[in-house]
């Protein structure tokens, strides 16, 4: 037996789940945990500077590399400080695991200095959380959460650690199995209804595969593509899914939803049976539901019964973890060869028909005297390498970037998509570098959400993390403008950025480096420098100042009515 | 529509909040609950009685399944089961009233719990009608104060008709 103190016990207990690296900050209620941390050199601490960081920054980590990521923080206003991130990863079904100081036990309810009661704060967004009272359980509950964190539909855990826990005593041993009675996730899909599927694939006329996040989770990309090339079935990707499969592949029609394709949306508009895997059916994905895949039978493989037919009515349902059930499909449809080659042949047609959309409006822009942002992200992508980790913050420099990043492989986009947290990327393209230090990590930032968690500068500069942050300047709160320009009769009501720093002074005296383009002909060479230079850096595209995002759905409309230009 | 819920749930605190938020957080309220431990100590049951969209329901009840503090969801709607409250009530019991009070009490087979010189306090239990009733009657004598639990439930085993000969 080893006997040791709560503090040492959360240590080991971490040692045990395989973590090499932990985001946080301390502070009164963990300092018992920090005297230990400081002598540990297997895992390594990383010091943001504001609790949001720690924690977007251990949900980089964990999409970029598909581990647990965790954080640290201390009570009270630490523990307040992490609800964004957890609700950010919670929306997004990241795993995460955060640890927060909690007062002694004894004070519990009393108000006490920075006692927050975080387990409460955080019961909506989180996948589950503890109050660890009794330092015999501390083990066991750290067991469970890395195991509920990562499995099933994964999100985030939080275990608040009261300071008396952490200082009391223990025999340590890490269980080897987890049993948690109330949690039991399907993997394996329903075979009869899968069969079901397979028949309904074979007899489509104009199918469509509507891929999402669930696909990255389950490591199901391979078969994904497996699934179209047999079938000859487009692909469409929801902003969660991008990278899933090839963007530059003759069967991607790029994303789908209220900045996606005219392809994507008019094909999902017209198809007779529509595929969704791992894709939850988020309103800026359908539009107004009535309309959405008005033709077709639908079909809707998920890990997580409660996204089925929650939006839109489902016909064909799969409870089931995305790879396996693909597996099974793929195995089943195999040794249909006839029925596939009649398939295949039925399909030219519409793919004929897809070509005409995508060639009706294809995602355009024309560089002119301003710098265009399409152009300077389709700089980034023509100089990056394919394994290339892209962050984004929020707003028009997110939509940008999804759609004119060629993304050809999954787990190298991260974004919030179902929060829409400005201020996300740049922590979190810090924690992709940390799980990743030798690729290169880029956050494709706007003026005003990089500026929410600018901070970090100091922790990319401390750990040489050499995160490329590309800001697309265009002086304004750049997607709330667009929308008063369309909407509230170009009322630009506080959407205007007057004062900014110079970042490129800030980014200096952070100890990083920085520079600010403002003429088109200099977007690629500042590219290039970027991503030459060592160290973090900052570039400041001074961009066309109202240019919006195109093609778009207005909010609740059906996803065939966009805007085009 | 009215949908009666029952949940197995692990005995433990804050179980009652994630199940409550799942709720409000949609707008619904609990109409009525009961809850109390089972035979294993470290489980409760819950039943929940609430009214809305069938819909919205599905969705809060898949819901309840994925919390993790929640090992079994039963909804009894559209189901054969047994389903009682229970009330205490004070009713006003003066000169000509106290002999009524009594035969009502009789009438409905509800039990005196507690008699003062203006009042007796009764039992009742059975289902929502029943107990309505045994209201409304007392209401016109006087109601002095009264309390009724959530309901609780269970499933009917199924009557097995003997084939005919
Ligand atoms: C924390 C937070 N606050 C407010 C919003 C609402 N919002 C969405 S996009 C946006 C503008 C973002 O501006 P900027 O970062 O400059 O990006 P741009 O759209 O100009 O590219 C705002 C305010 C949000 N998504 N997140
Ligand atoms: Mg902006």
């Amino acid at each position: 037996m080893n006997r040791m103190k709560g503090a040492s016990a959360l240590i080991e207990a971490l040692r045990c789940e395989g973590v090499k690296h932990v985001f946080g900050y301390p502070g009164g209620a963990v300092l018992d945990i920090f005297d230990v941390i400081m002598d540990v050199k297997d895992i390594q601490f990383i010091l943001v500077r504001h609790e949001q960081g720690a924690v977007h920054a251990a949900d980089g980590y964990a999409r970029a590399s598909g581990r647990v990521g965790v954080c640290l923080v201390t009570s009270g206003p630490g523990a307040t400080n992490t609800v964004t991130g957890i609700a950010t990863a919670y929306m997004d079904s990241i795993p995460i695991v955060v640890f927060t100081g909690q007062v002694p036990t004894n004070l519990i309810g009393n108000d006490a200095f920075q006692e927050a009661d975080i387990v409460g704060i955080t019961r909506p967004c989180t996948k589950h959380n503890y109050l660890v009272k009794d330092v015999a359980d501390l083990a066991k509950i750290i067991k469970e959460a890395f195991y509920i964190a990562s499995t099933g539909r994964p999100g985030p855990v939080l275990i608040d650690l009261p300071k008396d826990v952490m200082n009391a005593t223990l025999n340590f041993k890490y269980p080897d199995k987890v049993a948690v009675h109330g949690y039991s996730p399907t993997y394996k899909g329903h075979t009869g209804q899968i069969k079901r599927i397979a028949g309904l694939v074979l007899k489509s006329k104009r199918p469509v595969i509507y891929g999402g996040g669930g696909i990255i989770h389950s490591n199901a990309s391979r078969e994904l593509v497996s699934l179209a090339r047999l079938t000859n079935i487009p692909v469409t990707n929801t902003l969660m899914g991008l990278g899933v499969f090839p963007s530059d592949d003759n069967l991607s029609l790029g994303m789908l939803g209220m900045h996606g394709t005219y392809a994507a949306n008019m094909a999902v508009t017209h198809t007779d049976c529509l595929i969704a895997i791992g894709s939850r059916f988020d309103d800026r994905v359908t539009g107004k539901t009535d309309e959405f895949a008005p033709k077709a039978k639908i079909i809707h493989i998920d890990i997580d019964p409660t996204s089925i037919s929650k939006n839109i009515k489902v016909d064909l349902p799969v409870v089931g973890d995305c790879k396996t059930v693909l597996k099974s499909l793929i195995n089943m449809l195999k040794p249909k060869k006839e029925e596939l080659s009649a398939l295949r042949q039925r399909l030219a047609s519409w793919h004929e028909v897809i070509k005409e959309w995508r060639q009706a409006y294809p995602l355009e822009y024309t560089q002119g005297k301003s710098i265009k942002p399409q152009y300077v992200v389709t700089m980034v992508d023509k100089l990056t390498p394919d394994d290339t980790i892209i962050a984004t913050e929020v707003g028009q420099n997110q939509m940008w970037a999804a759609q004119y990043y060629k993304f050809k492989m999954p787990k190298i986009f991260l974004t919030s998509g179902g929060l829409g947290t400005m201020g996300y990327g740049f922590p979190a393209a810090i924690g992709a570098q940390v799980a990743f230090p030798s690729r290169t990590v880029v956050d494709i930032a706007g003026d005003g959400s990089i500026q929410m968690n600018i901070q970090e500068l100091a922790t990319a500069v401390q750990y040489n993390l050499p995160v490329k942050v590309i800001i697309l300047n265009n002086g304004y709160l750049g997607m709330v403008r667009q929308w008063q320009g369309l909407f509230y009769k170009k009322r630009y009501s506080h959407t205007s950025l007057a004062v900014s720093p110079d970042f490129v002074k800030l980014a200096e005296s952070y100890g990083a480096s920085g520079i600010k383009v403002e003429e088109p002909s200099d977007v690629e060479g500042a590219v290039r420098w970027a991503l030459n230079t060592n160290g973090p850096v900052l570039v400041d595209f001074r961009i066309e100042p109202e240019e919006d995002v195109y093609p778009m759905v207005p909010a609740g409309a059906p996803i065939n009515n966009m805007l085009l230009i | 529509m009215r949908h009666v819920i029952s949940l197995l749930v692990d005995n433990e605190a804050g179980v009652l909040s994630r199940v409550a938020g799942l709720f409000s957080g949609r707008g619904y309220n609990i109409e009525s609950l009961s809850v109390a431990p089972t035979l294993d100590p470290t489980r409760s049951k819950m039943v929940i009685t609430t009214s809305g969209d069938d819909q919205v329901l599905e969705q809060i009840k898949k819901q309840l399944n994925k919390l993790i503090n929640v090992i079994k969801v039963v909804d009894y709607t559209g189901k054969e089961f047994v389903e009682r409250e229970m009330l205490l009530i004070k009713v006003k019991a003066e000169d000509k009233s106290r002999a009524e009070v009594l035969r009502i009490a009789d009438i409905f087979r509800a039990k005196v719990v507690d008699v003062s010189h203006s009042s007796y306090t009764l039992e009742l239990t059975g289902n929502k009608e029943k107990l309505q009733g045994f209201i409304d009657i007392l209401n016109p004598i006087g109601i002095v104060d009264f309390i009724r639990t959530g309901v609780i439930v269970m499933d009917r085993e199924m009557q097995r008709r003997r084939p005919l000969r």
